[in-house]
């Protein structure tokens, strides 16, 4: 008896550490998929930095390993939103400079020579690895190491997470999203030990996410919303004190700590949730202590004492508070915030917020799209952290409703959707492969036994033993094949010698028919596999574009434009260091990037009155255009125009939002002035506003010359006006499709009143039809 | 009604002094600590309201640090309880080490913040 003990408990070590072998084989593996599946971009293009926010977060990586972290820290940055400029060090989240800066310097201390370009480039692949073994660690937390394994492989993989941190896309989410689910885990595992220890590299992981991301008031509103759950729901312990008080003020200190935050972490609206929730769990936390220590009758004494007194300190308190929160117009609350809420305020208010492509609703195939099989995996997932319900997996349950509101609200969000989505699918899978791979081999047991039941002999204690022993070597092989590598799951050994127990064992276990389970199994693995092929699909063709360089195929082959680069290029060899550059803010950070000049305005847009500025410029007549430009000292101007090639996000397109923005600011520009039936157009039936504007005749300036007809491929039409002269400005690039063209504001000339007689000189050699200014008061000609 | 409210009153606070009077020693030396750090903040606030808050980052660091450390001190309460049923496997050496631990981090961010 002893000896089959023993020999039951070798049995089960050799498992255990067979199983841990295999778990971190496994890891190993998910960690090279995530790295390797977001290196598409880099083989089908080229190791550079996409879209526009990275192209700045590489810049400011570049000042920190030149000049070291005390300039960083205190850098004034002149060459952009001149004549402002900006305080770099209280404006950026300092996290992922800071990581890929201290990468590049471990490097480099090491001797491995990387440019900070690679290491800017391959940082978000490298954390995304990280990510995935942190939902690993946090699915292990809420059910167990099978259902941790399938999370972090579904999120290796998942559409959403590979679109932003593809290898070139240096922005906040690649160390993000890391921070978010590690520091989840963190405070899951302090939820669940009641370790201080935890609690506190909870607040530092805390720490590392508000260094990251402005997405940080999501963790700091989630979690009191999670503590108020438990407390409401009457599962209020010692343990979720311990998780939650001192994260609440370590985590408000570090916050205040980074610059960026600063004293916000006290003073708005998003934060009072967590100081609310600490006062309620203070409040709990003493009445469980008094309740403990009064007996019950003397406690229903204190309680209807208390409850009076407490009242209406309460009720002058909450007064004040909302006195205090409601002098404020939007209620403490900063503008995206706000926006996130009410999802019609930023249209409403902010123009500028709402035409941010990044921030409009998804639309429900993006869903399909962006987490594929997971959308209807969820549904199944919560139900199985039902069975049974714990701390943890009511905070897993809260996390995914509140991320599915707020994925419906802003597009960009979906990318924290998908950490809630994968942890929900890996439960649902791995509970479902749990259950079939149990029935299979329970099942399979039954049909060798029930052969001698048929027959009629009783099964004594000792055969059915030998029965089992003798069934397991031959079985082991079947179910080996059956059961996939992932699971770990504890093995139950029941004895089964009559048919009651059976039937009775069968019912508690939930054994399903052994050609259903069979056929599921298969099924899962089927799903699976669409899963991979849709992912793998997504990241190579829909995700990788740099969108810096841009390809497209033809019957000749592969053609490339390149023409961003190449007009950054020219101003950076053609222009002086000091001109200053205007376009729309979408090219602001690839501008003081790669051409290294400084600009009006840039993506960080936190000036609506300036941008509004170079908005009301773009959409004013030329001479109003070159009198704005000339007073911010503008030298050049640059525009984006696909018409030639038919590239759709170009300046033209995105006119409405300078008419919207300037108009918001400036009550001049009107934007009926430029519809025609509520529409856009620059064709023929073009109002006359729109026809003159500086944008207009920026984009197809001699562009009739291209094909004789001026026919803008983006638009489909040819364009109203087609032929006529720049009095104001001159142009001195175009690059090779016409993608962008720059131009050069004209001096005045030094004498106003002049000779009427045309001069001759390079640009003016024949006098355009069209124009309505007189001729003779006109000093630019 | 008030004679009724105020005998409840007395009653309440007599059972809750010997209900308290039962908890060892070091319990109570841990409330001790507890008190006196709320102490410190209640005249840390009160001093803001008189002068003024000025330099805002050391008034809140100042604050936090008290506020931060007796609700580190009630975890280590919690902990070292041997009524408490969940802990009883730590042994207090641990709970007390994690605090010093946790002290160190919270002192080590107010130092930076306290300017």
């Amino acid at each position: 008896m002893a000896a089959i003990e023993n020999g039951k408990k070798e049995e089960s070590v050799l498992r255990t550490a067979f199983g841990n072998v295999l778990s971190f084989f496994i890891l190993l593996l998910i960690g090279i998929l995530a790295f390797s599946i977001r290196l598409f971009s880099v083989i089908k293009y080229e190791s550079v930095i996409h879209e526009f926010d990275p192209y700045f977060n590489y810049r400011v990586t570049q000042f920190l390993t030149k000049n070291g972290i005390y300039d960083f820290w205190n850098w004034f940055d002149d060459r952009t939103w001149y004549p402002l400029g900006r305080v770099i060090g209280g404006t950026v989240y300092p996290g992922l400079t800071l990581t890929a800066g201290t990468l590049w310097w471990i490097l480099n201390s090491l001797n491995i020579p990387l440019s900070v370009e690679t290491v800017c480039v391959f940082t978000a692949p490298i954390f995304s690895a990280n990510a995935a073994w942190a939902t690993y660690l946090l699915t292990k937390e809420v059910k167990g190491t099978g259902a941790g394994l399938t999370a972090a492989a579904l999120l290796a993989m998942v559409p959403s997470y590979i679109s932003r941190s593809v290898a070139g896309s240096y922005d906040n989410e690649a160390v993000a999203i890391f921070a978010l689910i590690f520091t989840f885990y963190l405070y899951i595992k302090t939820l669940n030990t009641g370790s201080l220890f935890y609690a506190t590299l909870n607040a530092l992981a805390y720490f590392y996410m508000v260094c990251s991301w402005g997405g940080y008031t999501f963790i700091i509103n989630l979690i009191p919303m999670h503590a108020l759950l438990c407390i409401v729901t009457g599962r209020y312990s010692s343990r979720l004190y311990i998780a939650y008080a001192p994260l609440v003020v370590l985590g408000t200190l570090l916050a205040a700590l980074v610059p960026v935050v600063g004293f916000n972490a006290v003073m708005t609206s998003e934060h009072f949730a967590s100081f609310l929730v600490f006062i309620i769990i203070h409040v709990v936390a003493l009445v469980y202590y008094i309740k403990g220590i009064l007996s019950p009758k003397m406690f229903k004494v204190a309680v209807t004492l208390i409850v009076s007194a407490g009242l209406a300190v309460c009720g002058a308190v909450m007064a004040v508070l909302i006195a205090m929160v409601a002098t404020s117009p939007t209620k403490g609350w900063s503008g995206r915030s706000l926006s996130l809420l009410d999802p019609t305020y930023a249209s409403k208010y902010i123009p500028i917020i709402a035409s941010v492509s990044e921030h409009q609703p998804p639309t429900w195939p993006s869903y399909f799209m962006d987490i594929n099989v997971l959308a209807f995996l969820v549904p199944a997932g919560i139900i199985a952290c039902f069975l049974p319900l714990s701390d943890a997996s009511s905070f897993v349950v809260l996390y995914i409703v509140t991320s599915v509101y707020f994925s419906g609200v802003m597009v960009r969000l979906m990318l924290v959707l998908a950490p809630a989505a994968c942890i929900m699918s890996g439960i649902a899978l791995s509970e479902a492969f749990s259950v079939f791979t149990r029935s299979i081999k329970f099942q399979l047991l039954n049909l060798l036994q029930s052969k001698k039941i048929d027959a009629g002999e009783t099964i004594t204690t000792d055969s059915a033993v030998t029965q089992t022993d003798a069934a397991k070597p031959a079985k082991s092989e079947g179910i080996v094949k059956e059961r996939p590598s992932k699971k770990n799951k504890k093995k139950e050994k029941e004895p089964v010698e009559k048919a009651t127990v059976r039937s009775r064992i069968q019912k508690k276990l939930l054994v399903l028919p052994l050609e259903a389970s069979v056929i599921a199994i298969l099924l899962l693995v089927l799903l699976g596999a669409f899963y991979v092929v849709h992912c793998v699909w997504a990241a190579a063709e829909a995700y990788s574009a740099p969108s810096i360089v841009l390809t497209s195929r033809t019957r000749d082959g592969l053609h490339v434009f390149d023409d961003f680069r190449e007009a950054y290029a020219w101003l950076r060899h053609n222009t002086d260091v000091d001109d200053k550059v205007a376009s729309w803010w979408d090219y602001g950070y690839q501008t003081t990037a790669m051409a290294n000049r400084t600009v009006i305005v840039d993506n960080n847009t936190w000036n609506n009155t300036h941008i509004a500025t170079v908005g009301t410029a773009m959409s004013s007549p030329e001479k109003a255009a070159w009198e704005i430009f000339n007073s911010l000292d503008v030298k050049y101007v640059l525009v984006v125009f696909g018409g030639l090639v038919g590239y759709p996000s170009d300046d033209i397109n995105k006119f409405l939002w300078m008419v919207r923005i300037g108009g918001g600011v400036f009550p001049h520009i009107k934007e009926p002035d430029y519809l025609r039936d509520g529409q856009y157009r620059i064709d023929s039936q073009a109002t006359p506003t729109m026809l003159n504007c500086l944008m207009y005749k920026l984009s197809y300036y001699r562009f009739v010359e291209t094909d004789g007809q001026a026919f803008d491929r983006v638009r489909q039409t040819e364009i109203g006006r087609k032929h006529f002269k720049l009095t104001h400005f001159e142009e001195v690039f175009t690059t090779h499709h016409w993608m962008v063209r720059i131009y050069k504001l004209k001096p005045p000339k030094n004498r106003i009143r002049g000779k009427t007689k045309r001069t001759k000189s390079q640009k003016s050699s024949a006098t355009a039809s069209m124009k309505r200014s007189s001729r003779k008061r006109n000093p630019w000609q | 009604m008030a004679r009724t409210t105020t005998k409840d009153a007395q009653a309440l606070f007599q059972s809750l002094r010997s209900a308290y009077a039962s908890t060892p020693t070091n319990l109570k030396i841990i409330d001790l600590y507890v008190m006196f750090a709320v102490f410190t903040a209640l005249i840390q606030v009160a001093y803001m309201a008189i002068v003024g808050s000025f330099p805002f980052n050391s008034f809140l660091s100042g604050l936090l640090s008290c506020v931060g450390t007796a609700v580190l001190a009630v975890c280590l309460r919690i902990q070292v309880n041997k009524e408490n049923k969940e802990f009883k496997d730590l042994p207090p050496e641990r709970a007390f080490a994690d605090f010093v631990l946790c002290n160190l981090v919270l002192h080590l961010v107010i130092m930076n913040f306290l300017g």
